[in-house]
């Protein structure tokens, strides 16, 4: 049976990674899980300097899901490096780096000091968090901009290129294509979605940011969907996001065209998830005679 | 730090909308230190996702308990649980308090409400017998003091109205205490964050040290989402650390009770 996926020139022992932003830097999960189970481990957004985040509360509980304001607290690429890399260079599996800027030049920067560092997976390119005033969501929200960014990364590094897309554009295929044809090797679909919750007692935001962004399976149709407009759009492969809890959820979001997966909320709540989505993949081939994973991948009849 | 299915042994009612707690753990069990929590995944609740930490009041050699308060959709559910049930626990997390040391400065313990619980163990592996000074609204909201005297502390309670020991704010006793003591003393404290704060300025006044535990709405529990920090003094500047790792337990003068501009 085959599990493992390449993405451009990254090789996954099998399809399941993390959802950067819900997995630390490796380190904290590593005391839980064997970290080496997984297909590869997605570290938390990084941009140059160091960041100090939102003010708190900055996540809520909401029904079948959470909204999260964290604003990309980060130690930058320095600190990163120094108080990070040590442990995650020491993995058997690849490490893929969030990284982000508020400008063309501070993401292709970043890019060019871990295409240095040596080692490194893959860049996952930022372009989508909701959360921070500069940066972020607008270059992933204008194919123009989008294109820069990802066409000043592919200048500054030989590494492969995840870019990371926005949920909140009107139609993904678009902004997809912009990112392939720009020089992405994969695209990771999708981040949080724009949200609020307001308590009633108080009349006051529950989160100190007042908006953040909505995950867990709250989200997993909206995520199916964006991964099946994105997966017709490109020929790149996807790495599919958004309320994974289950192999189930898992393999649908392979179904609809993604080609590796990602689990993000659930890894708070249970950080077993990941093994249990793989152990459940497995079963699942298994059970169904398929040789190989990317079998899988877009292979719901939308036909009757 | 261990991820395991635990087995419900007691959930019964202490007083008012009080909980107690009672699980089966025979490998967290001797890991866990006086101030930390348990990071619990009431698994009845379905749409409700996140764990909900909770202070450890006691722990024996293959059992620990919590004294919770039901306040909300999961601790509702939580108190609906029986005996022979099962929840998702990781634990023991979080950096705890420093527990006192024979000879050393005699410790004061400060709790408010179900922070009492979280005081338990370290007013039982201490050396040093100190006093505890617990507050509440009401007297239904003074906790275990039948524990602490079993273990010959001192309990001294105030209640808002007057209901149970003196009447008024937990800090009048301690500062009468203080005003009055000759030796080195140390404080500890739990609670809601206004008396934690009024416990940080006490302590500065009188120029004394103490321990913190702090409260900040948590999500992992074991230092990966970011959502519980606060800001605490580095060097000259400031940083957001977390209350599940680097707390829940602050040295109160490292704490920023403003955010700095």
């Amino acid at each position: 049976m085959n599990l493992s996926v390449k993405l451009g020139q990254l090789v996954m022992q099998n399809p399941v990674t993390v959802a950067s932003g819900t997995f630390g830097y490796g380190a904290e999960y590593a005391r839980l899980i064997d970290l080496n189970q997984l297909g590869a481990v997605t570290v938390k957004g990084i941009r140059l300097n160091p960041v100090p985040g939102n003010p708190t509360p900055r996540t809520a509980e909401v029904t079948s899901g959470m909204l999260n304001a964290i604003g990309l607290q980060g130690p930058g690429v320095d600190g990163f490096i120094k108080k990070y890399w040590p442990f995650l260079s020491t993995l058997k599996v690849p490490t893929i780096i969030n990284i982000w800027g508020t400008t063309v030049e501070e993401y292709a920067e970043v890019a060019r000091r871990f295409d240095a560092l040596g080692g490194v997976g893959a860049l996952e390119l930022n372009v989508s968090c909701p959360n921070i005033k500069e940066g972020g969501a607008q270059f992933g929200t204008d194919p123009k901009l989008l294109a820069q960014v990802v066409a000043a990364c592919r200048q500054a590094t030989t590494l492969p290129l995840i870019t990371k897309m926005s949920p909140n554009v009107p139609n993904i295929a678009p902004l997809a294509k912009a990112a392939e044809d720009a020089g992405s090797d994969a695209l990771a679909v999708t981040n949080s979605f724009p949200a609020m919750a307001i308590d009633i007692e108080t009349r006051r935001p529950k989160l100190a940011n007042i908006t953040g962004g909505l995950t867990g399976p709250a989200i997993k149709p909206i995520a199916i969907k964006l991964v099946w407009e994105a997966s017709k759009a490109v020929k790149i492969p996807i790495i599919g996001m958004g309320g994974i809890q289950t192999a189930a959820d898992a393999i649908e979001f392979l179904m609809a065209g993604a080609t590796a997966v990602a689990v993000g909320t659930a890894n708070f709540y249970e950080p077993q998830t990941t093994l249990q989505v793989i152990a459940g993949l497995r079963d699942f081939m298994a059970r169904k005679n398929i040789a190989d994973v990317r079998e899988l991948t877009g292979s719901f009849q939308p036909g009757k | 730090m261990l991820e395991q299915t635990v087995t419900i042994v007691a959930n019964e009612r202490d007083t008012d909308q009080y909980f107690r707690l009672v699980l089966r753990a025979p490998q967290i069990a001797p890991l866990i230190q006086p101030g930390q929590f348990a990071h619990v995944r009431i698994t009845p609740l379905k749409d409700a996702l996140l764990r909900r930490p909770f202070s450890i009041f006691q722990a024996g050699d293959d059992t620990f308990s919590i004294l919770y308060k039901n306040v909300g959709k999961g601790t509702d559910v939580l108190s609906r649980m029986a005996a022979g049930e099962e929840l998702s626990v990781i634990a023991p997390l979080g950096h705890g308090f420093t527990v006192p040391t024979a000879g050393g400065e005699t410790p004061f313990l400060i709790a408010g409400g179900y922070g009492m619980a979280a005081m338990f163990l370290l007013a039982q592996r201490s050396p040093q017998k100190g006093i505890v000074f617990v507050g509440g609204r009401r007297r239904v909201d003074i906790l275990c003091e039948k524990e602490f005297a079993a273990i010959g502390w001192e309990v001294r309670a105030t209640t808002e109205d007057g209901s149970h020991g003196e009447k008024g704010l937990v800090t009048h006793p301690l500062l009468a205490e203080l005003k009055r003591s000759a030796g080195p003393v140390k404080l500890f404290a739990c609670g809601p964050t206004p008396m934690l704060k009024a416990i940080g300025k006490i302590a500065a006044d009188f120029n004394v040290p103490a321990e913190l535990s702090m409260d900040e709405h948590m999500c992992c529990g074991v230092g990966t989402c970011l959502a519980c920090v606060i800001p605490v003094r580095a060097g000259d500047a400031w940083e957001y650390q977390r209350t599940c790792t680097e707390g829940p337990v602050f040295d109160a003068r490292q704490i920023l009770w403003e955010l700095p501009k």
